[in-house]
């Protein structure tokens, strides 16, 4: 089925089979790391009800909504995610809870399988505690492998997510060696994206690109070597590849976030952009028309928003030009090809990231820890001189 | 038969996969973490017929008896099953 667009003709209709469900911005952790909105502390007070909740997964589930995520901040933090699960579960929802491990218990976990949830995404940092504790800035080192161990034990799949940087990314070998001692059936090594928290931390986190191809190496020896017990995913950095990457698989595609107070996003960080109004529920606004009518969710879908080089590159189908949100966060041009891209005219910005991170005085700042402190300081203008090089940052 | 696919062989789905009718779409789907796989009408309804019970052998009988008017069945069957199992999305049954 065609899809009016802006003028531009889709030949299919997307549909939201991933509903993700940002469900409080609360966290007890605070990682350097975190791509979640600098200035999340302005939504930590008004977040949807259950009721609202359970609304949203109906009526995302009524669209084809399949996979469901659950997510934050920290979901542990809300006392209703058993009743969200068991909603997710009758509905036919593959739901995932995507944890710092932090307010899992034995009660929850046994209430979280009755009610039919799918599979449990723990977070795991370094297999030092002095790594585990300094980049989370928590003390959370030991609590993580009793979480492994009771997710094991519950007879849930073993999906583990290591985001990766600076200060990891010489233990990955060890850090798989591990993943195999608790029996983890799924590794993603996420290596770390540049938004929000981390974007402000770059040059700190940054790894160089030796010590990336290394640690790539690495893991495809020790994939080979593990078989097909273990599947390891390694998202490559963006920074350090030649072509963006297809960001969300395509704008309004197939992802959809709620966030903790309601806005509906076909991305992250997409409130970030200028112009764009996102719907929220609250308002009464019902997630098929904001998945399908609302300006915001067909703004970037299909091409007819391209400038060159892309709308004439043979490639553009591949990558969609890339991620909207990086190229406006780095150059204030929401329509420019992605930096990242060898073919950008901005393609300067993320050499210079990449220098950045080799200079010792850059990359031994103090990292700014995502915490309600350090957002409230953000939304009201302090720490210009770290937020100032970004677009759309407070 | 196929060389890898036996007839007295019984299959179920890999641990943590999920099988499931989605109206949305139309069809059959295989659920796992981060992922899913949408199988077309013929692979839909092989894998629905894979419940750790039948062997190979009842299910081409039993798509057989389904689909009496088309050609050919048990092969594409067994090469179904054989890729199934190649993905790892149905295993052995121990």
């Amino acid at each position: 089925m065609a899809q009016q667009n802006n003028g531009a003709v889709l030949h299919h209709a997307p549909k939201p089979f991933w509903l993700l469900a940002e469900i409080t911005y609360r966290c007890p952790l605070h990682c350097a790391f975190c791509y979640n909105p600098t200035d999340y502390v302005t939504h930590t007070q008004n977040e949807l009800s259950t009721e609202q909740w359970i609304k949203v997964l109906r009526d995302a589930r009524k669209m084809g909504a399949l996979q469901l995520g659950i997510s934050g901040g920290e979901p542990l933090l809300r006392d209703d995610i058993e009743e969200i699960v068991a909603e997710a579960g009758s509905l036919g929802y593959y739901s995932n809870l995507i944890t710092s491990g932090v307010g899992l218990t034995e009660k929850r976990i046994a209430e979280f399988k009755r009610g039919g949830l799918d599979h449990i995404q723990l977070s795991m940092h370094d297999i030092t505690k002095e790594i585990n504790n300094f980049i989370t800035d928590t003390n959370t080192f030991e609590l993580k492998k009793k979480v492994a161990a009771m997710i094991k034990e519950y007879d849930y799949p073993m999906v583990l997510n290591v985001v990766i940087h600076r200060y990891n990314i010489d233990h990955i070998g060890e850090i798989l060696e591990m993943a195999e001692q608790i029996g983890a059936n799924y590794v993603e090594l996420a290596n770390t994206q540049y938004y929000g928290w981390s974007l402000l931390n770059r040059a700190q986190l940054m790894p160089t690109r030796e010590q990336l191809d290394k640690a790539e190496a690495i893991t495809n020896a020790f994939r080979k070597k593990v078989g097909s017990k273990m599947q390891i995913f390694f998202v490559v950095p963006d920074y350090y590849a030649d072509r963006p990457k297809k960001c969300m698989n395509g704008w309004g595609e197939v992802f959809m976030i709620v966030t903790a107070n309601g806005d509906v996003l076909p991305c992250h960080s997409a409130r970030s952009l200028p112009g764009l109004t996102f719907p929220n529920v609250k308002d009464g606004t019902d997630v098929e028309w904001i998945w399908n009518e609302s300006p915001a969710f067909n703004k970037y879908r299909g091409d007819d928003w391209m400038k060159e080089p892309c709308r004439s590159c043979p490639e553009k189908e591949k990558d969609l030009g890339g991620c909207r949100c990086q190229a406006y966060l780095l150059t204030g041009d929401a329509e420019i090809a992605d930096p990242v891209c060898s073919l950008s005219p901005a393609h300067g910005v993320i050499l210079q990231a990449i220098e950045d991170a080799k200079n010792p005085q850059l990359a031994g700042q103090p990292i700014l820890f995502r915490n309600d402190k350090n957002s409230r300081r953000l939304v009201e203008g302090e720490l210009k001189e770290v937020a100032s090089p970004f677009h759309a940052l407070p | 038969m196929s060389d890898k696919i036996k007839s007295d062989a019984v299959f179920c789905l890999a641990r943590h996969y999920r099988f499931q009718w989605e109206e949305a779409q139309g069809g059959y789907v295989l659920l796992f973490p981060e992922g899913m796989i949408k199988l077309n009408g013929g692979a839909g309804e092989v894998i629905k017929r894979v419940d750790g019970k039948k062997t190979v052998g009842e299910i081409v009988a039993d798509c057989k008896a389904a689909f009496p008017d088309v050609d050919g069945l048990e092969v594409d069957v067994l090469a179904m099953l054989e890729l199934a199992h190649e993905k790892s999305w149905i295993a052995l049954k121990e």
